[in-house]
């Protein structure tokens, strides 16, 4: 099967930005083209473009109207992605998952991972077997979206899939670790929050007054770490 | 920093604003800024002030401040009664204040959003390099926290304080974009404001919607043709869930094909999403960066400001057209708006104020 059979699509989001529409799934080969692109779009030296913002299959490119008209803009876009969303381009960026692998130390269980043992009875597994499977993957950072940091994440066992709790917590530590159905996150911030807590990282995903302001990015593959209490505080994790 | 003015009440909802902080949408921060751009931009250049420098967004007026230290400042924006020491001075004007002076916005006749400039401009931490409040992210704004202003707050100009570069427009076209920008929302909100459009309204007679202009996309494609006739033939009524993070509207149910999710995806400047009820939802500037209900339209550019002066029970109509026709439409305004037009005269609490003077040739 062609993969490239899907030509991407370009659709008006207004009259100062476009959506550049890869396909209609969810996959990490969709992800690829859409973080090449955005790569592609942010290193290109492009003073008209004001936000580029990667999606699961989709990049959105807003554009200065005072410097380029929409259709100047359309043109500009279809070529750069032309020269650059080829297949041969796939094997590169295979090459490069290794050294764009963000590590995250997690403290499981215990009084940062409160559901540790309801996911466990949930899915029939033991505290250890649902951290092991949790920290076995390589996942991938399909975007970020829904507040500063938030990454939303692919590769999670389906093993451990466990619905989210019945009443949403009203405060959810800073660098919680969570199960919520298929998905897997971690709270960059304080915030009220429904998912199933099983652990926390000492680091820090999101701060405001840092640039850039937050540790990942779409496109990174992460690894969860198992690291002991400790080691938690060592690396200057809050109580 | 000299500390300009001090917060005596802050009405219903008042915050600093700027002209936001684009490009960081990638990291799940929207680009916040002053719903209305233009009117934050033209407080500043009444004040003296360069085009992007913070100002206070005055929602729904009610807003009072003593002057610390001689002033001037310049207020546009909604239609609002401006008042220093109870002497009325033309809204859409700089004027100045001495310390000790109380300077009083009351409650707009049209229009929801007031900008107030302070010459020098406002003192506040950047964050991502804006002073923008962005309230559920709890970031920038006068604490670089996101909170709004509260009674007590002093105002301080910046150290050293903003001022124009040396290539600045002439003040005549500072007058003209004012009185451009004036009348077009003067046009579309005077009447719509006004009690008696109210009372029209609820005895459901026919008034005129005010005309949103859009350009269909990015998932028009998610709507049957009935759905977008709906959408673009018929009006929607804002209903009171409006801030400035979106305006959800009431009408007819925009039907969609296959129901109302999509993959999540990016959610540009203005975008109408439409969730399973067929009700459409406006997005403005403090939005979620990513979303998962598809969008039918997004508003055109040279309509974007108006949407910060929609109130609860305005009607809409959306209006399609080409993005290349909307550029063209915002190009026209923008020409338009900086060569000398006709000073205003409008009346207000019974006197005739003259808006914006320059020079006749």
């Amino acid at each position: 099967m062609n993969l490239y059979d899907d030509a991407p699509r370009f659709l008006w989001a207004g009259d100062s930005a476009v959506v550049i529409q890869f396909g209609s799934d969810i996959s990490p080969l969709l992800a690829s083209r859409v973080h090449r692109t955005t790569r592609a779009l942010e290193t290109g030296n492009l003073p008209w473009l004001v936000e580029v913002l990667p999606s699961y299959r989709s990049v959105l490119a807003e554009f200065d109207p005072r410097l380029i008209s929409p259709t100047a803009a359309l043109d500009a876009l279809r070529g750069i992605v032309k020269a650059i969303d080829a297949p041969d381009c796939l094997g590169v960026d295979e090459a490069n998952i290794e050294n764009n692998v963000v590590t995250i130390p997690v403290c499981y269980g215990g009084q940062f991972g409160p559901d540790l043992d309801d996911v466990a009875a949930h899915t029939g597994l033991s505290p250890g077997e649902v951290i092991a499977l949790h920290s076995e993957p390589l996942y991938l950072v399909y975007m970020i979206g829904f507040t500063l940091g938030f990454p939303y994440l692919g590769g999670m066992s389906p093993r451990i899939a466990t619905p989210r709790l019945a009443t949403p917590r009203t405060v959810v530590p800073a660098g919680s670790v969570g199960i919520a159905g298929n998905q897997t996150g971690v709270y960059p911030s304080a915030s009220p929050g429904g998912w199933r807590l099983i652990g926390r990282t000492p680091l820090r995903l999101a701060d405001p007054s840092a640039d850039p302001p937050c540790l990942l990015r779409a496109g990174n593959r992460i690894r969860f770490v198992p690291v002991d209490e400790p080691t938690y505080y060592s690396m200057g994790g809050d109580r | 920093m000299a500390n300009m003015l001090e917060v005596v009440n802050p009405g219903p909802l008042s915050m600093l604003q700027d002209l936001g902080r684009p490009g960081w949408m990638k990291y799940g921060v929207p680009p916040s800024g002053a719903l209305d751009q233009e009117a934050l931009t033209i407080a500043n250049l009444l004040a003296g002030n360069p085009e992007g420098a913070a100002g206070i967004e005055i929602t729904y007026g009610n807003f009072t401040a003593r002057a610390l230290a001689p002033t001037v400042l310049a207020c546009a924006g909604a239609w609002a009664p401006v008042h220093v020491d109870g002497v009325s001075v033309p809204p859409w004007a700089a004027f100045s204040a001495s310390p000790g002076q109380i300077v009083s916005i009351g409650a707009p006749t049209w229009g929801v959003r007031v900008y107030l400039a302070v010459r020098g401009g406002i003192a506040a931490p950047l964050v991502m390099g804006s002073a923008s409040t962005y309230i559920r992210g709890a970031l920038g704004g006068i604490d670089g926290q996101g909170r709004a202003l509260r009674a007590g707050d002093l105002i301080a100009t910046p150290d050293p304080p903003a001022s124009v570069s040396g290539a600045t427009a002439p003040a005549c076209s500072v007058t003209a974009r004012a009185v451009a920008a004036l009348a077009k929302r003067q046009a579309v909100f005077e009447i719509a404001h006004s009690p008696e459009s109210a009372r029209a309204s609820t005895s459901a007679s026919a008034g005129c919607a005010i005309a949103v202009r859009v350009v269909m996309g990015p998932q028009d494609d998610h709507f049957t043709e009935a759905g977008r006739q709906t959408f673009a033939g018929e009006e929607f009524t804002l209903t009171n869930k409006a801030d400035r993070m979106g305006l959800r509207f009431d009408g007819p149910a925009i039907e969609h094909i296959h129901g109302a999710d999509i993959i999540s995806d990016g959610m540009p400047p203005g975008a109408i999403q439409v969730p399973g009820d067929g009700a459409p939802i406006v997005m403005l500037a403090d939005r979620q960066t990513t979303g998962g209900y598809p969008k039918i339209a997004c508003v055109a550019r040279a309509d974007l400001d108006l949407l910060a002066h929609l109130r609860p029970g305005d009607r809409v109509r959306f209006v399609p057209l080409s993005a290349q026709d909307a550029h063209e439409a915002l190009k026209q305004e923008q020409a338009a708006s900086r060569v000398p037009g006709r000073a205003l005269r409008i009346a207000i609490d019974g006197v005739e104020h003259v808006v914006a003077l320059f020079e006749l040739q």
